[in-house]
């Protein structure tokens, strides 16, 4: 049996009224590229930004290396964040330092390695995401995909046994999408990270995946391997998976609730 | 659809004053204990005083220009105002001692928060708001890097400090307004007008202004960095907390400006 990094156990979360996730577990295991799938709106950034700590959990618990996110102090949770990377959808660089400072920023602020030392280490993240050649200018001056690529850079500063990323392939073309992929399987190689991946790009995700998970209205509905989900007989993962145009998330937006929301809610 | 009653209007108007607030001091304290791993102990002080300095040169240094004209104006405007009623009396050698009162005490402070609200304060909540949407803040905060020490903490020091440069600057730049028209336009001698400044303008007086110079710039600063870092709903999240800024700040100046002048008064200072 494989190691667990990171257990989601009967996670919760509440916004409002609407329940986002309801009571899901799942296991990922050390090593592996687990992909969480889901439509807009599923809740899978929300379970990401509950496994990174930035979303409180309303209900149950999420395990990272047997620890309780829980029950983390504030201490404790940033002790835990030093040891994850996390790529977001925009890349979220720091728009006023140039690539080289936004990947040299967690190392001045977290260790007390020299300056010299510092710069060595920001050509080798650079170089990994190949942009070496490219740190000294400001997030404003290069393309979306490699803001994204020096976003994995800074992800990776503080040599991370978790990565995680948020919807990697959103905005780019399909070509620049396929580098970020290889590159997301390179790392997951080279360095031996655990890597979770939140997408809704069906060609990323099969590229990538070790394991798929489908997340619909803040469940679990299907999980295992790409070629399992290919095969999958489930109409809804059908649909999901090869993008058709019927099926049970089409049919659900048809017969909302249309007729209430015409006479109901304007009286 | 919902009515809302005046009642329901005032309470809810009551209770967002109050949640606001409570907001502010609950991230003034959360500055107040990030100065010290911001500026003098562990790693945060690498990075810590060169991003001080640079607010500092972005909110005080780039707006001298701006406050030093402004309140230049409100000198000559305030000499050209009294001195038509001054004369009724024979007084018009009076303008000096309220000029140089008014714009120690009230004014030059008053005057330059109010410039710098809409210089640096806007400035800020749109810069903090934009990161706000763009997931910087949260790419902080993932990273272990407390968004308060790293970006507040220097901007609210840097504005309260600068803040008390400018009330000087302000100050001063008042009297020149109000000698300038003196002595160009109402025939006051220079001497005089400077002689008489001196000798209305006590130490209490100046010192009273820095110190709600200081209280302005603080106060700015947090309703500058709250509003920006509590922006939702994308570019007009951005735009609707930068204008608030503007709004609730001078309001807000305005109010403690009031409440200074009335504590003062009942003082006797």
């Amino acid at each position: 049996m494989p190691d667990i990094a990171i257990k989601v156990s009967k996670a919760t979360k509440i916004f409002g009224s609407r329940t986002v996730l309801d009571a899901i577990d799942l296991d990922i295991y050390r090593g592996e590229t687990l992909v969480i799938l889901g439509g807009s709106g599923s809740g899978k950034s929300t379970l990401l930004r509950m496994m990174i700590g930035s979303v409180p959990i309303d209900g149950g618990d999420i395990l990272v290396h047997g620890k309780s996110l829980c029950d983390m102090s504030r201490t404790d949770l940033n002790e835990y964040r030093k040891s994850i990377g996390v790529l977001f959808q925009s890349g979220a660089l720091y728009n006023s330092m140039t690539i080289a400072d936004n990947v040299a920023l967690p190392l001045r602020e977290h260790t007390d390695l020299p300056e010299e030392t510092i710069e060595l280490m920001v050509k080798i993240k650079l170089e990994l995401v190949g942009l070496r050649e490219h740190a000294t200018k400001l997030p404003s001056e290069i393309s979306g995909g490699m803001k994204k690529r020096a976003g994995l850079a800074r992800a990776l500063a503080l040599d991370p046994s978790i990565l995680f990323y948020d919807e990697p392939s959103a905005g780019l073309d399909p070509v620049t999408s396929a580098e970020i992929d290889e590159l997301i399987i390179k790392l997951n190689k080279l360095l031996g990270v655990t890597s979770v991946v939140v997408t809704h790009e069906m060609d990323s995700a099969f590229r990538i995946a070790d394991r798929m998970v489908l997340l619909d209205r803040g469940k679990f509905v299907a999980s295992g391997t790409p070629e399992q989900m290919k095969k999958s007989t489930d109409p809804l993962v059908r649909q999901f998976v090869y993008g058709l145009i019927d099926g049970p998330l089409t049919e659900r937006k048809r017969t909302g609730a249309y007729e209430s929301d015409l006479l109901m809610d304007n009286i | 659809m919902r009515r809302f009653s005046p009642v329901t209007v005032l309470g809810s108007f009551s209770v967002a004053v109050i949640e606001f607030l409570g907001s502010l001091g609950l991230l003034l304290k959360e500055t107040s204990l990030m100065i010290q791993p911001a500026l003098f102990t562990g790693r945060g002080k690498r990075l810590g005083w060169r991003n001080l300095w640079f607010q500092m040169v972005r909110v005080g240094v780039k707006s001298i220009g701006i406050v030093s004209l402004v309140v230049f104006c409100i000198g000559a405007i305030l000499s050209l105002q009294m001195e038509p009623i001054l004369r009724q009396y024979s007084a018009t050698d009076k303008i000096a001692d309220i000029i140089g009162v008014a714009m120690f005490r009230e004014l030059g402070p008053l005057v330059a928060a109010i410039t710098l609200t809409g210089f640096a304060g806007a400035s800020i909540a749109a810069e903090l708001g934009t990161m706000q949407v763009s997931e910087e803040i949260e790419a902080l905060e993932s990273q272990a890097i407390s968004p308060v020490r790293f970006l507040v903490v220097p901007r609210v020091l840097a504005t309260t400090v600068m803040m008390v440069c400018l009330a000087i600057v302000a100050d001063l730049m008042g009297v020149l307004g109000g000698l300038f028209v003196s002595t160009s336009i109402l025939g006051i001698s220079a001497e005089s007008y400077l002689r008489a400044t001196f000798s209305a303008v006590e130490m209490k007086d100046f010192l009273g202004g820095l110190f709600k110079a200081a209280v302005f710039g603080c106060v700015l600063s947090l309703i500058a960095c709250h509003l920006g870092m509590t922006v939702k709903g994308g570019a007009e999240g951005v735009g609707t907390a930068t204008t608030k800024t503007v709004v609730y700040t001078i309001v807000a100046l305005t109010f403690i400006d009031l409440g200074f002048t009335a504590t003062f008064y009942y003082l006797g200072l």
